[in-house]
């Protein structure tokens, strides 16, 4: 028998799965065929961990991973990449890290702007040591300090005198900031073969 | 006493007097009739019993809900403050601002709001339906449940499990707890639905039933292994925008829904309306996720839909403010002496504000300013805390003694509770609402460097500390004063605990003692009319 309250809740459930069909799941069906865009790749071995660091130590809530499209915001103007993001540069990520804060800068084109190895490592050590009035964490548990023996690692990481661990010890990238690393140089935005306007548009 | 105040407050002895009545013969005025016809020949006697036969889980259920109020407010000061001192702990990965949020975020909406969710919705099945909560042992074993999957979950994501999607930190792990204590609720509410003993459902028992089925589904949906890229991000804010608005919203309206006509004394304002704002919630808030990624790169269709149904969000926030506020504001002045009514109408208005801004704020020309700020994190609070939270303290301060048959142990501390969290949620969405949108500006014009963001946004920061700071110390007196009504600690307070006394008639329908003696043995248990 249906009674007054499984018609309530039969509507509702109708509703969310509505919902879900259209805001989930047809999204999934529209862009399951679509190509990554030039320079999109796979993340495999050190870009994979290196992805696996920037989820866990939580990036996304302070850095967006989308560049607005040249109509709207000013982030092309700020050099935060030449085009908008576009679906094709996200196909193989999983968990994705679009965002919706940026407490730091967006970092979907970082790799064309800061390509610096020295640098980036330093901006995580302790991101002060290049960038006074910084915010942001520093991340000292993906560094090593070793004893300098010698001429010193050939990877230290280059620190102002006030953030160096002391006279005789150097700061050495552990494997995972390597690994961050490269995963940040993975995020770049290549010129594409789409008419500007269309740049959020292109999947319409 | 004037003769005129004395003549009203006569007047209004009789009027409630009359409402007894009502109940012994069976035809009850806010929930109309009994299914079976009869009812129980003293309905004081036996809405007691059906508040006491769910102590346990209630009891349980608050206190989870008060300890991970705690752990989420550290959580909260921590990360707030690392914004100011963003050295401090900084050699603690677990302590991490990317960790600790989540962290916060997580404890919050699972730990907190969540369970203190079902406690109010165990407590209003009992006195909706008229009969008792079938199957407190499925309730009792959810307990167990949660608390297991909110600890896996937050430990799990301070020690860098996280899932990385935003509202679904926590490891799957938690979910594998969180997911079936969830379905217990659902079991023990709905076969108590069953054998309800009213032929006409409430609408808050609309509400929470709805919630009951939604939540589920929400949460096996988002955790299907079915998305990559950008639909992932659309599921992501079709999840992360339900869960507020088909879980802890509809918790919230129902427990608004009931406290506020009972306290103020009249019926809500229109029953008809009421099904009107149901069902253009169900239809239309599920669909407006996908407003976070206006500018963003999914299709344009589906942000679009979202933007038209942020917008259309306007006609159920319209109604339902127009039943609280139309139901309550002719007796505003109740919030004078009631705590209860204090925090609801709080709440409710924070609905109304946050639901309005919200369907404005979805349109594109806004989202250009205001997307990627703190504002956005203002809009948030105004919705889990202004709102859902201050109702749910309301809703505690009500069931509480009714379930343990004790006081709150102090009208002081209740009313510190409400100033510091009223007062410090209020300073808190000025502060980041003012800076979010100066950070936006500030961001679309390219002329300025982006450490002058950084700089510009550290003196709202700190206003989101100090107002951080307040609500803890609201957090702690609320945390006493439960703890204490929860142990029967102390000297029993003559009767109920009012900010001011209320007026003579009212006293004696809320506690049916004469004012004037104040005989503190009948504070509860009403006498038979």
């Amino acid at each position: 028998m249906i009674t007054r309250a499984s018609l309530i809740f039969l509507g509702a459930l109708a509703a969310i799965l509505m919902s879900f069909t259209a805001l989930a799941v047809l999204p999934a069906a529209q862009l399951a065929t679509i190509e990554p865009t030039p320079g999109t790749e796979e993340y495999y071995g050190p870009t994979r961990r290196g992805r696996e660091v920037y989820v866990r130590e939580g990036c996304v809530y302070c850095h967006s991973q989308q560049v607005r499209p040249p109509d709207f915001g000013a982030d092309i103007e700020r050099g935060w990449g030449q085009r908008g993001s576009l679906p094709g540069d996200y196909v193989y990520d999983y968990p994705h890290v679009m965002g919706t804060m940026r407490t730091g800068p967006d970092l979907h084109d970082i790799a064309s702007r800061q390509p610096s190895a020295d640098w980036h490592h330093a901006h995580l050590y302790n991101p002060r040591s290049v960038s006074p009035g910084s915010v942001m964490a520093p991340y000292p548990w993906l560094y090593r300090v070793v004893e300098v023996r010698g001429d010193g690692p050939d990877n230290a990481v280059p620190l102002p005198p006030e953030y160096a661990p002391g006279e005789g010890f150097a700061v050495i990238p552990t494997e995972e900031a390597e690994d961050l690393f490269a995963y940040l140089m993975t995020l770049k935005l290549e010129a594409v073969d789409t008419p500007a306007s269309d740049a959020a548009g292109a999947t319409e | 006493m004037s003769k005129r105040s004395e003549r009203r407050a006569r007047k209004q002895a009789a009027r409630l007097d009359q409402r007894r009545d009502t109940y012994a013969t069976g035809i009850d005025p806010v929930h109309g009739v009994w299914r079976d016809g009869v009812a129980p020949t003293n309905v004081a006697t036996w809405r007691r019993d059906v508040d006491r036969h769910v102590r346990t889980p209630v009891v349980a259920f608050t206190l989870t809900a008060v300890f991970w109020l705690l752990v989420g407010t550290t959580f909260a000061l921590i990360a707030s403050f690392k914004f100011q001192y963003p050295d401090w702990m900084g050699e603690t990965a677990a302590m991490t601002f990317g960790r600790v949020r989540p962290a916060h975020l997580n404890t919050m909406i699972w730990g907190w709001i969540s369970p203190a969710g079902v406690a109010i919705a165990v407590w209003l099945w009992g006195r909706l339906l008229k009969t008792e909560v079938r199957h407190v042992w499925a309730l009792n074993v959810s307990w167990v449940l949660w608390n297991i999957g909110v600890t896996v979950g937050t430990v799990g994501i301070l020690a860098g499990y996280s899932q990385g999607i935003e509202w679904v930190e926590m490891p799957l792990a938690a979910f594998v707890f969180l997911v079936p204590a969830l379905l217990l609720v659902a079991y023990s509410l709905l076969s108590t639905l069953r054998h309800r003993r009213v032929a006409h459902l409430y609408i808050s028992v609309w509400y929470i039933g709805a919630s009951l089925l939604w939540t589920p589904v929400l949460i096996v949906a988002i955790l299907l292994p079915i998305y990559s890229g950008v639909p992932h991000a659309t599921a992501n804010w079709w999840f992360a925008h339900n869960i507020l608005g088909l879980w802890l919203t509809p918790i919230g309206l129902g427990a608004a829904y009931y406290l506020i006509p009972k306290v103020v004394g009249r019926p809500i304002y229109s029953y008809h309306l009421s099904y009107l704002g149901f069902w253009t919630l169900a239809l239309f808030y599920n669909w407006a996720g996908v407003h976070h990624l206006v500018g963003g790169p999914p299709p344009q269709w589906v942000v679009t839909v979202s933007i038209v149904f942020s917008v259309m969000m306007i006609i159920p926030v319209i109604i339902v403010g127009l039943n609280h506020h139309m139901t309550a504001f002719p007796r505003i002045k109740r919030v004078i002496w009631s705590p209860t009514l204090r925090f609801v109408v709080f709440g409710a208005v924070s609905y109304t504000v946050v639901s309005l801004q919200g369907a404005m704020q979805a349109l594109r020309f806004w989202q250009e300013v205001t997307h990627f700020t703190h504002y956005t994190i203002a809009h948030s609070h105004i919705g889990v805390y202004a709102f859902v939270t201050m109702i749910a303290y309301g809703a505690l301060y009500y069931l509480l003694p009714r379930v343990t048959g004790w006081e709150w142990k102090s009208k002081r501390l209740i009313s510190l509770h409400f100033w510091t969290t009223a007062v410090g949620i209020s300073l808190y969405i000025v502060g980041l609402t003012a800076g979010g949108v100066l950070q936006g500006f500030l961001m679309n014009n390219p002329d300025v460097p982006f450490m002058e963001i950084v700089e510009t946004m550290k003196p709202f920061l700190w206003s989101r500390s100090i107002a951080g700071v307040l609500m803890t110390v609201g957090h702690l007196a609320f945390a006493y004063l439960v703890w204490e009504i929860v142990r029967k600690k102390g000297e029993r307070p003559p009767g109920p605990v009012f900010f001011r006394q209320p007026p003579a008639g009212v006293y004696r329908m809320m506690t049916g003692a004469d004012p004037d003696t104040g005989d503190g043995s009948a504070a509860h248990p009403v006498p038979a009319p």
